[in-house]
């Protein structure tokens, strides 16, 4: 059977991506995808940074059903009984095409109806069991009772990336770099959304939550408002999860989450429409796999390319990136007829030039300086509760303000040297 | 709400096969902690005392693959569901 140029597993933000523009340079591709349309099986928080690849996908974008701009972005420390936040705006989130919220099985079909108008085949229902091997070098896939032989495989196949533990790519997955997060969909009326969230028509907000969220482990609570719904959730470090003693249910903590005060009114009246959950990859730089084999390249979540840096995440860039990385890597390894690791391997230095790895290699300490447990249980009981004594009134006589902060500063232990040594690491993260 | 009336909210298509097969030799001889109980998002497993073995709820799988990590014993041998099966995001 002739060989078709390439075959794509999985018809995510990498996969569709990359599809596009290797249609583009006139190659022959198949992107097969086991939901019953693109994007019924993905989920994301989500928000996609639209800055990172404006020069690279812009025109791939144009018209995107994108949910809402995100021109807030907040914080909050959640203690068990008292929480602080902050709140972020300014001209350029609202001014220029910063970031925008997303639901996976809007964008990535609209995507894949664009490819398809475009020629390209995008198959759905579509689970590939194997892949397909000569003489040492992946050459096609095996779904079912079916082969599609190809000269390049890009496995976009996600997280749990089957294709790529096939190729020996990358490693199993362990629970310590892996975090599952778990979300709601909540239908609410769009003027209810501007109005409690204090935004415009067309507006959003990005807030990210630390701490009793996740009942002191590893993770934390996301709220991204879309056009007519919220995406509200929460994520635990699952090597975390399964240390925590007493053990506790994953799927508890989102309706505990639900029912803090400071949701309450903020969902009030929201009908669930859905339920999901995903696995995070939060190794970082030093998880991402080895990218490309013979006849096969990986990009997207399958590489392992997703980056919590604390104040946000970020993924879906590096998806949108890498595929399109992939693309034009395979491009020039059709134009040389090497489609060996050798001939593939210059989609490791498109990356290496790009935001995806500069990005992902400067952050690479933040995994490890997460793991530790003060970020989820130290500060967010101690914030909360300092300004919770300063806030107090009562009959008791208060003290002079500077004095009680100190006084509590060095109480809490804000002072001792653990926590300075904490503040100093920052500088190599 | 409850789990199972949050699944229910969602879209399924349910293949005859599991597409999650469990290995109840390595539970009784390997598995002490049963993450499964606890770590699975749609909470699908269970421990059944009288045949002392885990039982999964395939069925309203969300095909995160967490048991799979979690289970550190190998025990869980879990495909993605066939084509034309499992949970279909209609938000995601």
């Amino acid at each position: 059977m002739d060989k078709i140029d390439v075959v794509i597993v999985g018809a995510g933000l990498a996969g569709l991506s990359c599809a596009f523009v290797l249609s583009g340079h006139g190659l022959q591709v198949i992107v097969v995808e086991r939901g019953d349309f693109a994007g019924s099986k993905n989920v994301t928080g989500g928000r996609l940074y639209l800055k990172p690849i404006s020069g690279m996908a812009s025109e791939m974008l144009e018209g995107a059903p994108f949910e809402r701009k995100v021109v807030r972005e907040r914080w909050s420390l959640l203690g068990s009984t008292n929480s602080v936040s902050i709140d972020h705006t300014c001209d350029r989130f609202r001014n220029e095409d910063h970031s925008y919220t997303v639901l996976r099985a809007r964008l990535d079909r609209w995507l894949s109806e664009r490819l398809m108008a475009r020629g390209v085949f995008v198959i759905p229902k579509y689970r590939v069991d194997d892949l397909l091997w000569e003489n040492g070098a992946v050459a096609g896939i095996h779904a079912g009772v079916e082969d599609i032989p190809a000269h390049v495989v890009v496995a976009a196949d996600g997280v749990l990336s089957f294709m790529g533990r096939k190729a020996g790519l990358v490693p199993p997955l362990s629970p310590k770099a892996s975090a599952v997060g778990m979300k709601e969909v909540l239908e609410l009326p769009e003027e209810k959304i501007n109005d409690r969230f204090n935004v415009g028509d067309g507006e959003g907000v990005a807030h990210l939550f630390l701490g009793d969220v996740t009942k002191g482990v590893f993770g934390g609570g996301f709220l991204y408002t879309n056009r007519d719904t919220v995406s509200l959730g929460v994520v635990a470090g699952i090597g975390a999860m399964m240390g925590r003693t007493p053990a506790m249910d994953a799927s508890t903590l989102l309706d505990l989450f639900k029912e803090r005060y400071e949701m309450r009114r903020l969902l009030e009246g929201a009908k669930i429409v859905e339920y999901s959950a995903h696995v995070i990859p939060e190794a970082g730089y030093d998880g991402i796999g080895r990218l490309c084999g013979n006849g096969i390249l990986l990009a997207g979540d399958a590489a392992g390319l997703a980056l919590n840096m604390g104040v946000t995440v970020r993924g879906m860039e590096f998806a949108i990136a890498s595929g399109i990385a992939a693309a034009e890597a395979i491009v020039e390894a059709k134009a040389s007829g090497d489609f060996s690791e050798k001939g593939l391997s210059r989609y490791r230095e498109r990356l290496k030039e790009t935001f995806v790895l500069k990005d992902l290699e400067a952050s690479r300490k933040m995994p490890g300086y997460l793991e530790n447990d003060s970020f989820f249980s130290y500060y967010p009981e101690t914030f909360p509760a300092l300004l919770e004594k300063i806030m107090w009134f009562d009959e008791d006589p208060k003290g002079p303000l500077g004095k009680t902060l100190w006084k509590e500063l060095r109480s809490s232990g804000m002072l001792s040297v653990k926590r300075l040594i904490e503040l100093y690491r920052i500088r190599n993260i | 709400m409850k789990i199972d009336e949050k699944l229910a909210l969602d879209a399924f298509k349910t293949d005859r096969e599991s597409h999650i097969l469990v290995d109840h030799d390595i539970c009784r001889s390997k598995c002490t902690a049963r993450h499964c109980l606890t770590i699975c998002p749609g909470h699908l497993y269970s421990f059944n005392e009288q045949d002392n073995e885990i039982v999964v709820e395939y069925a309203g799988c969300l095909e995160c693959g967490t048991c799979m990590i979690a289970c550190t014993e190998g025990a869980i041998r879990w495909s993605y569901p066939k084509g034309d099966f499992g949970v279909q995001y209609r938000y995601g």
